[in-house]
């Protein structure tokens, strides 16, 4: 079982029926698998506050309640999640937070282990898939206890690496919602903050105790002249390059068992923190006085590997046979044969504007030679940042300054800094890549698909209408598919003054339930082609370079030729061939 | 008969050639023969015709999951150009598994680089075992080329001491029934007579 599936699994086990997320690398697995077992409620909301909401929600109403994120959408849930620690919960509160160290889909590497000191929330951390699916069970059994929301911290190695994982048979769950009416905990104005704020410390107390003998935070006391104290997956890397050290492992990384880790430092003679990403744990534990070796020697950044404890502490790696003397082509992600936003981007580069991009497939643009997109910051970014800019250029960012923005992602955090672009009267344009679903994560439902989560039909957002309601009045919806129609609708909307919303709207090729059968490959007439190199610009992946064929009486180097197995016939590189060589 | 020495196989290819589903089948063929498996690769973006590794350990207790530069045993590489990306990894004395298949990268597709043409030769000259198989065309034979990836299981599994019915069983488990025939077959195949 992967961690993912595991997490799944364990809050079955638990009893818990009822969850809420939005996907996001490497955490999207969690929801699907859950959503899968029998008896439960998940749903997909359309970002991570909103998620937590609804957990929170749930959870008031005495359910025990899941919600699941990726690392940066704890920033989007950010804001109840702070006051939710104020106000404890009736039910239960997990929140899991998938970290991704590395950054192997993400923007940035945030160590969310932050968040709970930060925030005054309890948090376990996992090292493998069968740790994954106990403490998401001992998650919600302290959450019951304590009256808090808990964090459960993952990262991409446990949530993506599968492992023997040993099922118990799940707890049958007890219905113990009920409307309960308890405003002064949780009505948040001052009078009552300032009350809830001080039972918060009380808890922590209680928390720290707790932490003291919870039977998670292991203690193996080896070899005493080495002290390993780590948590989540370093602990096996560490444990193979170094089995015969002693160990202290914590299961649960905040509050830290300020008494346990002390007894260990009385009873080994050297002390390294071995955690990946901040100095979190070593810092809360030179606080207590005791020294350690930790970031002066072991990395800040990326995730690590056994390699890299044991170079840190030893330096006798074990010798790689060789190194090939040359170096090799990368193969960056690209966009897929037939993806409607190579046309769209394609369209976009002819119009030189600098273009603000978001998250999602389409910031595969961006490498050579499509080069589609000069920012992406967060999920729903691209609008603010496009109207910012063209506010402060003024007539130098006169038709030169577009966000672009996929369906899930518009529905996520796009509506209100669009909302802004009516309201403020902007003159940037937006285009939305409505490709009918949330593509980068791999197919997940979103209010826009008009199916749930669940698999049930549901209402579904009518874009133009939602548009047309913020104070958009320039709306027009075209196909990315035809170079020509998106070339010029985006001249024109470019051109015109105000606020335009253009809508690109063609499903994901890989979206199934579109029903889009390919169409039969194209080919390249070698006798045709004046090798100038146009649809290279594309960058589809079955287009390739053949240099040296020569033709009589032309200044053609090469030719273009198309990898049939690839080829998924969509027929954009016969729109621009000039001479009208492919077909 | 389980090892307490945990020991390491690295697949490694470009999205889509079906190394999730390989490796996932070998993590099953290694339970069942008794052994604690742990898997790691990276999902994401991997799938948009990037690079995808994945890491298969195996022994009496498995820590990590990742295995340490330097100490893979053996390398499946399901892609021709791929197996120098990993030589990193490779203990001195690997066994190599190489599909011949050749999956341009697009800075090849454009002409800005080279391809390179000494790989069999190279890995030769520096490991002691390299199998050269021509996975899509054993697969093509067995009935499809997807099949290439259960072709390479095949000739991994000439390598490893484990008793061709569990191989047997697992492939019958892991496909629909309809294509069970197909794959027992592909995985003979690339087993070296």
């Amino acid at each position: 079982m992967s961690g993912n599936e595991a997490i799944a699994r364990g809050v079955y086990e638990a009893g818990v029926r009822f969850a809420a997320a939005y996907p996001g690398t490497p955490s999207t697995e969690i929801m699907e698998q859950f959503a899968r077992y029998d008896g439960v409620y998940a749903e997909w909301a359309p970002n991570e506050k909103v998620a937590v909401e609804v957990a929170i929600g749930a959870a008031l109403g005495g359910a025990k309640a899941l919600a699941v994120m990726k690392h940066v959408g704890v920033n989007v849930a950010a804001d109840p999640i702070f006051t939710v620690s104020y106000t404890g919960i009736e039910g239960a509160l997990v929140i899991i937070s998938a970290d991704d160290p590395s950054m192997h889909s993400s923007q940035n590497e945030q160590d969310n282990r932050n968040y709970a000191k930060f925030a005054k929330i309890p948090m376990l951390e996992p090292s493998d898939p069968q740790e994954a699916k106990e403490y998401v069970k001992l998650a919600f059994a302290i959450s019951e206890q304590f009256d808090t929301p808990v964090f459960l911290r993952t990262t991409t190695r446990v949530s993506h690496s599968k492992s023997v994982v040993t099922l118990s048979e799940p707890r049958v769950p007890e219905d113990k919602t009920a409307l309960a009416h308890h405003a002064a905990k949780y009505v948040m104005v001052p009078i009552n903050a300032r009350i809830r704020r001080v039972e918060v410390e009380k808890r922590q107390k209680a928390l720290q105790k707790f932490a003291e003998t919870f039977p998670e935070n292991k203690m193996e006391i080896n070899d005493p002249a080495v002290g390993i104290i780590t948590a989540g997956m370093p602990y096996n890397y560490a444990k193979d390059v170094f089995p015969d050290y002693s160990y202290l492992k914590l299961g649960m990384v905040y509050p830290l068992p300020v008494k346990m880790i002390r007894h260990f430092a009385s009873r080994v003679k050297k002390i390294y923190v071995i955690e990946e990403l901040d100095p979190y744990l070593e810092e809360q534990i030179r606080a207590l006085g005791i020294e350690v070796t930790g970031k002066e020697i072991f990395p800040y950044t990326n995730e690590f590997d056994p390699g890299i404890i044991r170079s840190a502490i030893h330096a006798d790696k074990p010798a790689a046979a060789s190194t090939y003397p040359e170096t090799l082509a990368q193969r960056p992600p690209n966009l897929c044969p037939g993806c409607p936003h190579r046309g769209l981007f394609y369209a976009l580069k002819k119009s030189k504007a600098y273009v603000h991009g978001d998250i999602g497939c389409y910031t595969l643009s961006y490498l050579k030679p499509l080069e589609g997109l000069h920012s992406c910051i967060c999920m729903g970014a691209s609008i603010g940042m496009a109207h910012g800019m063209s506010k402060a250029l003024k007539e130098k960012g006169k038709g030169k300054v577009v966000g672009v923005i996929g369906d899930s992602t518009f529905l996520h955090s796009g509506i209100t800094p669009l909302m802004n672009m009516a309201y403020n009267n902007s003159d940037a344009l937006i285009i939305i890549l409505d490709n009918s679903t949330t593509a980068m994560t791999g197919m997940q439902e979103h209010p826009g698909t008009g199916y749930t989560l669940m698999g049930k039909e549901a209402k579904k957002v009518n874009l133009n209408i939602l548009i047309s309601a913020l104070g958009i009045e320039n709306i027009r919806v075209i196909d990315p598919n035809n170079v020509k129609e998106a070339r010029s609708a985006i001249k024109d909307e470019l051109a015109s003054s105000g606020p335009s919303v253009i809508i690109a709207q063609s499903p994901c090729v890989l979206f199934k339930r579109a029903n889009q059968k390919s169409k039969p490959p194209l080919k390249v007439d070698p006798d045709a082609c004046e090798g100038c190199r146009s649809c290279l610009e594309l960058n589809c992946p079955p287009i390739a370079w053949k240099k040296g064929v020569t033709k009589k009486g032309s200044k053609r180097k090469g030719i273009a030729v198309i990898d049939e197995t690839l080829c998924n016939g969509c027929g954009l590189c016969a729109q621009v061939c000039r001479f009208g060589a492919i077909s | 008969m389980k090892e307490d020495r945990v020991k390491s196989i690295l697949f490694a290819g470009v999205g889509g050639q079906g190394i999730i589903r390989a490796s996932d089948i070998l993590c099953e063929v290694m339970m069942e023969a008794g052994y604690d498996v742990k898997k790691s690769e990276v999902h994401g973006m991997a799938q948009r015709g990037g690079c995808v590794t994945s890491h298969v350990r195996y022994g009496r207790k498995v820590y990590s999951p990742l295995a340490e530069p330097g100490t893979v045993e053996t390398l499946v590489s399901f892609e021709k150009m791929e197996a120098l990306r990993y030589l990193k990894d490779l203990s001195p004395n690997a066994s190599i598994i190489l599909n011949t298949e050749q999956i341009n990268p697009p800075a090849v597709n454009t002409g800005d680089a080279d391809y390179p043409l000494d790989i069999i030769e190279y890995l030769k000259m520096h490991y002691p075992q390299v199998m050269a198989i021509e996975a899509l065309l054993l697969a093509q034979r067995a009935g499809n080329l997807k099949a290439a990836n259960v072709v390479l299981l095949g000739a991994l599994s000439s390598l490893m001491d484990i008793p061709h019915a569990i191989w047997e069983s697992v492939i019958r488990k892991s496909f629909p029934q309809k294509l069970v025939k197909l794959n027992l077959e592909a995985f003979q195949m690339g087993i070296p007579a």
